[in-house]
């Protein structure tokens, strides 16, 4: 919640620093932001190849745990194309690119941004942190009306970190390794599905 | 995506070779100061952008749509394996 609400604040911190830098100084550095994107990337890949608890969940509940993942993927992708009707400024690709953040807005926005622009970047950085921030508050209706796997599917990526302490508190300790083994493999998918969806477009 | 991908999964195959290595703790520190200081290119690069600061509401707006379709998406998928496969 505090690292969530520093990096929001660092975002406007940046739009209202926009204001004050002249234009030729936001200008080539292109080259240099899509090392730092692959930097971050590997960075990421490091933090799940050292994770020692990935598979702990894999023991303890077998296969049923694999659905847990395949139901965020395909609930949230079902969800953002119905909604996408909605949208019609906006392609049925850049919608489902925004969806595939499953709440990683920091990774999302950046790869978005690097490849599409900076405004569908906006959108992503928003849409993902209404996406954590929805399960930090509606975690507990979550679990009554949808059942203990809500606020993990609902969490996304976030279930290994930021969303953890709330799925403990009204899930219940039970579902902390399913939450950890979520956490993990759609944060390594998060990437791959918001790269695969802009190289459709 | 090729990129991408070379990138994550070098990552992945170095960290998982080098599990014990103490390290590790150091790499979630890196990686926020790297991604904070993304956000705020990203925020000097939506700031500077007329077309999207004149267009915010609609950003915002787009942003609710699409994260109520796909929050709400995944909760109804999470009930329907909740109720046929984790319920006792």
């Amino acid at each position: 919640m505090k690292q969530s609400l520093l990096f929001l604040s660092l975002f406007i911190g940046g739009v209202i620093a926009s204001s004050f830098i002249s234009r030729s100084l936001l200008m080539g550095s292109g080259e240099v932001a899509r090392w730092i994107l692959y930097l971050l990337l590997f960075l990421v890949g490091l933090q799940i190849g050292g994770n020692k608890h990935a598979f702990n969940a894999l023991k303890r509940n077998g296969w049923r745990v694999m659905l847990v993942p395949l139901a965020t993927t395909a609930g949230t992708f079902l969800g953002v194309s119905l909604m996408s009707v909605c949208l019609p400024n906006r392609s049925l690709l850049d919608c489902l690119s925004v969806g595939a953040g499953f709440a990683y807005y920091s990774l999302s926005s950046i790869i978005i941004t690097e490849f599409r622009g900076a405004e569908l970047g906006a959108v992503a950085l928003l849409a993902n942190i209404m996406r954590e921030f929805s399960v930090l508050v509606f975690a507990p209706w979550m679990v009554q009306h949808f059942g203990k796997l809500a606020p993990i599917s609902a969490g996304g990526a976030t279930t290994m970190d930021t969303t953890l302490p709330v799925i403990t508190k009204y899930a219940g300790t039970e579902y902390v390794p399913l939450a950890l083994f979520h956490g993990i493999l759609i944060d390594f998918t998060v990437p791959l599905w918001v790269s695969f969806f802009l190289s459709l477009g | 995506m090729i990129p991408i991908l070379s990138a994550i999964l070098s990552g992945i195959l170095v960290g998982y070779l080098t599990r014990d290595r103490s390290f590790h703790q150091y790499t979630g520190a890196i990686l926020s100061v790297i991604i904070g200081l993304l956000l705020f290119f990203l925020g000097l690069s939506v700031g500077s952008n007329e077309e999207i600061m004149h267009n915010f509401p609609r950003v915002g707006w787009d942003a609710l749509v699409l994260t109520m379709g796909g929050t709400v998406g995944s909760l109804l998928v999470a009930r329907y394996v909740y109720i046929h496969f984790f319920k006792k």
